[in-house]
């Protein structure tokens, strides 16, 4: 590694470390605050009642049904596409499977894409559709935290809050003008905003060339801020069009990392421990440090494959070097690690770089992410998840010792344990059971794209990118097949929604009981002890259940390369 | 009732102001300060007419201009193959492990090696040889410049000095002195040459 790695990586995580605390203490003023009158007017427009407390099961259906409706209306608008304005290329619909897998994807805030943007979608459909479900994607995803949050907040309560209320705070007072403010930098530097679609020009050597613009730089910030992934262009982040520049590769993972590294901040400020925040954030922090690790080295590392074709693979003062396939000279190795451990991590998906053509250690990393889930987790259900992986811990510890666990001065009893428990098993089952299904039944080997291992790690990635709410894609494998859009479709559907509504329900139990005094016999959380406790339990998790997969697919492709053999 | 009435109303409300006012707005302020930009970065001729974007690749195949790096980008439909494509970006999705890609890397290095005059056992430099992530790059690396510059000044008659010192006038250094690589914006090299009486 050069010097202008380290200062890159140095200068990247200080960021997240000094601003991510800032902003979990607004997100916290955010919530605990009077409305305001700009809020007032919204609720009157749409009839509710802002103080109307919700029990856990009116909360779950207030999103279930809201959601049901913003799916519907992204739906229709990609299956309408042909019929609706700003069209002038007269590009077709969507099939109606793409458009399904679409408009789940996108309001699950997974954002997976079975399109390709520039060439499928007109500008209507990027606004309307995409831009649309974005926002109110991560929105739903930060109000749902927000209510399972008030489980461990309030003591003798029957309601965890009111949903509308929750979802247009987080809109109003910081998505909306975040967005906005970070959508013109993005034009700055040079992504396209206007509303134009195809510009066309006569090369240097004459030839003709078509240039796709739009509303690019609008969807670019809200794509990253709100932790969504789905790109314009179907090179994502990769394109020149939605990250022209180095400073805007930067600014696209902040965006993302600093927004999702808040939330352990945040936590703590709402339950008034906000040292619990900060050993929650070291927890999630050190997972992401040791992924950024191996992904800088795995990538950096010589192809012995290339050892007799006579290329340059090392970094001299001319070139950057490493493992250039799928990568962007601008943006160099190190620039594409750090937005490549960020996107998975906080479950975005958007990428800056082909997957598909990441050595296997690199790969490795994105799916423990991806199984792990919890670490940081974006506007998903991510955090909490990883607050459900505490109370199992804690759970485990008075396993241990012989006495009732206790997590935040809430007594974990067998229906806490049993919620989590379902809520944990949704991402083997989905995951494991979908792949061994696809790597067995032609419809799903007919897609993959490379051959050996990691043509079973396109599949296996696809699966826990759609369980994992992520969206990022080894995008070789072909999802546009009837086969991967509607069960990738149902899966985020499934992966969402199905962890979710548990985790709700363990929080109107938890609200409902009193919140004990600590004593002197409490199991303490906020301690150097607990972190190596939560993490030994998620690396024991992941270890038992995902090691197989791991060895078929990434170590497998790794021991092979090095041994010389391609496949 | 009440609720499917209240997300009913929340889904027409957050259409428009989400899907309609906010990129309404943003293209509006956008426009007003950076109008370049906010149009694609586009580079016009001494006639007035669209040449490109000095941030799309463009398919460079001529030996007396610069050429990009490897492109997998694909036609309009996405069904096959189309090089520089800018309406279709695209990576080459192949796995480092993949003996299509070795092979292909292998023969591109060697049509390299030849196109450029370069011995046999020169070292070419990788980006030279793999495809980007968007089929797009405009940019190629210092080495890869520096190697092709010959070439150009054997085409076209100049010395090869001003060609380098040409590049060297055309290097983007890393973004506020350290975020990302040192480069070469090929589009604009190329219009930089084409200026040389």
């Amino acid at each position: 590694m050069i010097a202008n790695d380290w200062i890159q990586i140095f200068f990247s995580l200080t960021m997240v470390v000094l601003i991510s605390p800032l902003v979990g203490r607004y997100l916290a003023w955010i919530y605990q605050s009077h409305h305001l009158s700009l809020e007032r007017t919204v609720y009157r427009l749409l009839n509710v009642d802002p103080e109307k407390e919700m029990t856990w099961k009116e909360y779950g259906g207030a999103i279930v049904v809201s959601n049901g409706l913003f799916f519907v209306a992204g739906f229709l608008v990609l299956w309408a596409q042909a019929i609706l304005p700003l069209n002038p290329r007269h590009l077709s619909p969507l099939t109606a499977e793409v458009a399904f897998n679409t408009a789940a994807s996108f309001v699950t805030n997974t954002n997976w894409q079975a399109y390709a943007g520039e060439a499928q979608l007109s500008n209507f459909s990027q606004m309307v559709a995409i831009t649309f479900l974005m926002f109110v994607g991560a929105n739903t995803g930060i109000a749902a935290l927000v209510a399972i949050f008030r489980g461990f907040t309030r003591s003798g309560s029957a309601t965890l809050g009111n949903y509308w209320s929750d979802f247009f705070r987080f809109l109003i007072r910081a998505f909306l003008p975040a967005c906005f403010l970070m959508a013109l930098v993005h034009v700055w530097q040079g992504s396209p905003q206007t509303f134009q679609t195809a510009v066309s020009s006569k090369t240097l050597e004459g030839a003709s060339q078509t240039l796709i613009v739009g509303p690019v730089a609008s969807l670019e910030s809200v794509k990253n801020l709100g932790t969504n992934g789905g790109g314009f262009y179907n090179a994502n982040g990769a394109h020149p069009y939605e990250n022209p520049t180095p400073l805007t590769n930067t600014l696209e993972f902040l965006e993302m990392g600093v927004f999702t590294f808040s939330l352990p901040f945040f936590f703590g400020r709402m339950i008034g421990r906000p040292r619990q925040g900060q050993v929650l954030f070291i927890v999630i922090f050190s997972l992401y440090l040791a992924g950024l690790g191996v992904i800088e080295y795995s990538e950096k590392m010589p192809n012995p494959l290339l050892a007799h074709a006579a290329i340059e693979q090392q970094a001299t003062p001319f070139q950057d070097g490493g493992n250039t396939e799928g990568k962007e000279v601008r943006l160099g190795i190190t620039q594409t690690s750090l937005f490549s451990n960020t996107t998975i991590a906080a479950t975005t998906g958007a990428v800056d770089g082909a997957m598909d053509s990441m050595n296997p250690l690199s790969v490795l990393v994105y799916l423990v992410h991806m199984f792990l889930n919890e670490e940081p987790g974006g506007k998903g259900v991510g955090f909490a998840g990883l607050l459900k992986e505490a109370i199992l811990a804690v759970f485990l510890a008075g396993l241990m010792v012989g006495r009732t666990p206790e997590f935040l001065g809430k007594k974990i009893e067998s229906r806490e344990i049993k919620l989590s428990a379902l809520s944990l098993l949704v991402t083997p089952l989905l995951v494991l059971g979908l792949t061994a299904l696809s790597v067995v039944i032609p419809a799903g080997k007919s897609s993959m794209d490379n051959p050996g291992p990691h043509g079973f790690m396109e599949v296996l990635y696809a699966f826990a990118s759609g369980n994992a709410n992520n969206g990022s894609a080894m995008a070789g494998l072909n999802v546009s097949t009837p086969y991967y859009a509607i069960l990738i479709g149902v899966e985020m559907i499934l992966s969402r929604f199905l962890p979710l509504l548990p985790l709700l329900a363990m929080a109107g139990a938890l609200a409902k009981k009193k919140t004990l005094p600590e004593t002197s016999g409490t199991f303490k959380t906020d301690t150097s002890l607990f972190v190596v406790l939560l993490l030994g339990f998620m690396i024991l998790f992941a270890a038992l259940t995902f090691l197989p997969p791991l060895i078929l697919g990434p170590l497998l492709e790794h021991l092979s390369i090095l041994h010389g053999v391609s496949f | 009732m009440k609720l499917f009435g209240q997300s009913l109303r929340a889904t027409i409300f957050l259409v428009f102001v989400c899907g309609i006012l906010y990129p309404v707005a943003v293209t509006a302020v956008g426009k007003l300060f950076f109008s370049g930009q906010a149009n694609g970065t586009l580079v016009r001729g001494s006639n007035g007419q669209i040449v490109g974007s000095t941030l799309i690749a463009q398919g460079f195949k001529d030996p007396k201009y610069f050429h990009p790096r490897p492109s997998a980008a694909m036609t309009p439909d996405g069904s096959a193959a189309q090089p520089y494509d800018a309406a279709f970006s695209s990576a080459s999705n192949l796995g480092p492990d993949n003996s299509a890609q070795i092979k292909a890397m292998t023969d591109a290095a060697t049509a390299y090696r030849l196109e450029n005059h370069l011995l046999p056992s020169a070292l070419v430099p990788i980006d030279a040889v793999t495809a980007s992530g968007s089929g797009l790059d405009p940019d190629i690396s210092l080495a890869n410049a520096y190697l092709q510059a010959p070439r150009i000044a054997e085409v076209r008659h100049i010395n090869p000095d001003r060609v380098k010192a040409l590049i060297k006038e055309n290097t983007s250094k890393p973004q506020m002195g350290f975020l990302g690589t040192s480069r070469i914006n090929v589009l604009r090299l190329n219009l930089a040459l084409d200026k040389q009486p």
